[in-house]
């Protein structure tokens, strides 16, 4: 980890679930996400009662939780959003599981995880290089 | 994780895309889960069937891959959102149904059986005990990895499909040994007298053991509809897919119980019960076969509806699979069921059929129906095939 002199600026290294470039404001949150009936596929609305995120759209954010949960079904919510043209830019987890691996796999999101989630904020500007995570501010 | 040669080659993309996308899926889940190898596999479950949870963008994946996608090995197919025959007489719309065979389209271009169960083990795909295999559908994983002791992870519907086009799976987790052994010891000090005893047993068990393997004591003996019922219950409430009972179930011989002791008592199933049930009289729709009705279950229901009518303010669903279906047909068991005013509901059941806002109440002989009405915001009852047909006699649960 670097951290510059006076703005915040950090690289965080992980694991590629998914290899690729993306760039956005980060979304974070650090409670688990069920994309299937957790998520609106044709919105990006968090939609899961009680979440943190309720009511957040994350259509082209960099999404940074801890993990996945819920039904395997969705891996298809996240294609369906793909398809739709609101899903995540890219998704950094702390620690991925199957159905969010393999959603990133068939829609083409960059994923990355084994990164510390509590370094990333919500507005943080977020770059996903391969297994790399740059904070540019 | 270490890939042959012919698998990089796969990787690569020279047996196509289709291929190529399901090693990328089977790497990237191997690298998860610290597999160091890929291995062969016996048989496929695909769950993931249903428009209602696919849409179009699922149906579009499913055509990119059918270009050019052709299984490897014998490869069978979840339920559908509904009878893909007399979809009509269950009240499906006909733009659904159309999208429906769509999905049936792109399956059957894999090469996939379009057998439409959650139950492929009564009707030709069957596992023997050791073998590896790949399945999706929570209840049918359960049943294989406990009753017959074949050897699967809890797949999806994608990473089940990718199972299927290049015939192996990552080698982890419940494929090897170290990682089937029993972690908690339920004793059972309560008698369970019928099929839904067993669904409440499920829940009971599942909700205190979450994600660990169960080693059963205290059942003297079972059936096979009552095994399916429990192994689509304990799943769904929480257990990981496998469980022993002791003197029943294979592999029970050779594992001690674990120190770790819970004990269900009647207190426990009641409580069960009472979670499940919620309070509500007039029942809209009778739905059994969660999952999907063994011969013999129909035959029951057959003679319980015998010169009886079904209420005109309630539907009778029987869920079952095609073949089960023909069989009932060459028996008798359909006229009755139909004469009293009963349906059936092939290929399809209460979990994906598109039911939201058609009834407000369901009864049904499963545990794991009972959840997934209530996700379709019914309120549920679950009681005996005898409750079960009274109620749709009378119209309401007594």
């Amino acid at each position: 980890m670097r951290r510059s002199s006076g703005e915040r600026k950090m690289e965080l290294k992980g694991r590629i679930i998914l290899k690729g470039v993306a760039e956005g404001e980060a979304l974070t949150t650090s409670q688990p996400i069920s994309f299937y009936g957790g998520v609106d596929p044709n919105t990006s609305k968090i939609i899961e009662k009680g979440h943190e995120l309720q009511g957040k759209e994350v259509k082209d954010k960099i999404l940074v939780f801890p993990n996945g949960k819920g039904s395997t079904v969705g891996s298809y919510t996240l294609y369906r959003m793909k398809k739709n043209g609101v899903a995540p830019a890219g998704i950094i987890n702390r620690e991925c599981e199957t159905v969010v691996a393999v959603g990133a796999i068939i829609s083409d999101i960059p994923c990355v995880d084994k990164i510390d989630v509590s370094k990333i904020r919500t507005g943080d500007q977020v770059q996903i290089k391969n297994g790399l995570v740059t904070i540019k501010k | 994780m270490y890939l042959t040669k012919e698998e990089e080659r796969m990787m690569d993309g020279e047996e196509g895309y289709a291929v190529k996308k399901s090693m990328e899926i089977l790497v990237a889940l191997g690298d998860i889960y610290g597999a160091d190898r890929l291995i062969e596999v016996g048989s496929v479950q695909v769950a993931g069937v249903s428009y209602h949870n696919l849409g179009d963008a699922g149906l579009g994946f499913l055509n990119e891959l059918a270009e050019d996608g052709t299984v490897k090995v014998l490869t069978t197919l979840n339920p559908a959102g509904m009878d893909l025959e007399d979809w009509k007489r269950l009240g499906i719309d006909a733009e659904f149904a159309r999208k429906q065979n769509l999905v049936i389209d792109a399956f059957k271009k894999m090469g996939i059986l379009i057998s439409c169960t959650c139950t492929p083990y009564l009707i030709g795909n069957l596992p023997i005990y050791g073998e590896h295999i790949a399945w999706s559908e929570s209840s049918a994983v359960t049943f294989v990895n406990s009753v017959i002791g074949a050897k699967t992870n809890r797949e999806g519907g994608p990473s089940a499909l990718a199972a299927a086009f290049v015939g192996k799976t990552p080698y982890y987790g419940l494929h090897l040994d170290e990682n089937r052994v029993p972690d908690t010891h339920v004793q059972i000090t309560t008698e369970l007298k019928n099929l839904p005893d067993w669904g409440a047993l499920g829940y009971s068990i599942g909700k205190r053991v979450e994600n660990k393997i169960p080693y059963i004591t205290g059942i003297a003996d079972a059936s096979l509809d009552k095994l399916k019922s429990f192994c689509a219950s304990v799943v769904t409430y929480g257990s990981k897919p496998l469980f022993y009972i002791n003197g029943i179930t294979p592999g029970s011989e050779k594992h001690r119980p674990p120190n770790e002791v819970i004990t269900i008592e009647d207190r426990d199933i009641k409580e069960a019960y009472e979670s499940i049930n919620d309070d509500v009289s007039i029942i809209d729709l009778v739905c059994v076969g969660c999952p999907h009705c063994s011969i013999k279950e129909i035959a029951e229901i057959a003679e319980l509806l015998n010169n009886k009518k079904i209420s005109s303010n309630t539907e009778f669903w029987v869920a079952c699979s095609r073949p089960m279906k023909q069989m009932a047909d060459k028996q008798g068991y359909t006229e009755t069921i139909e004469r009293a005013g009963g349906k059936f509901a092939c290929d399809t059941c209460m979990a994906v059929a598109p039911l939201k806002g058609r009834f407000r109440s369901v009864a049904t002989t499963s545990a794991k129906g009972c959840y997934y009405s209530r996700q379709n915001g019914m309120l549920t009852k679950m009681g005996s095939s005898e409750e079960c047909v009274e109620a749709a006699v009378r119209g309401r649960w007594s």
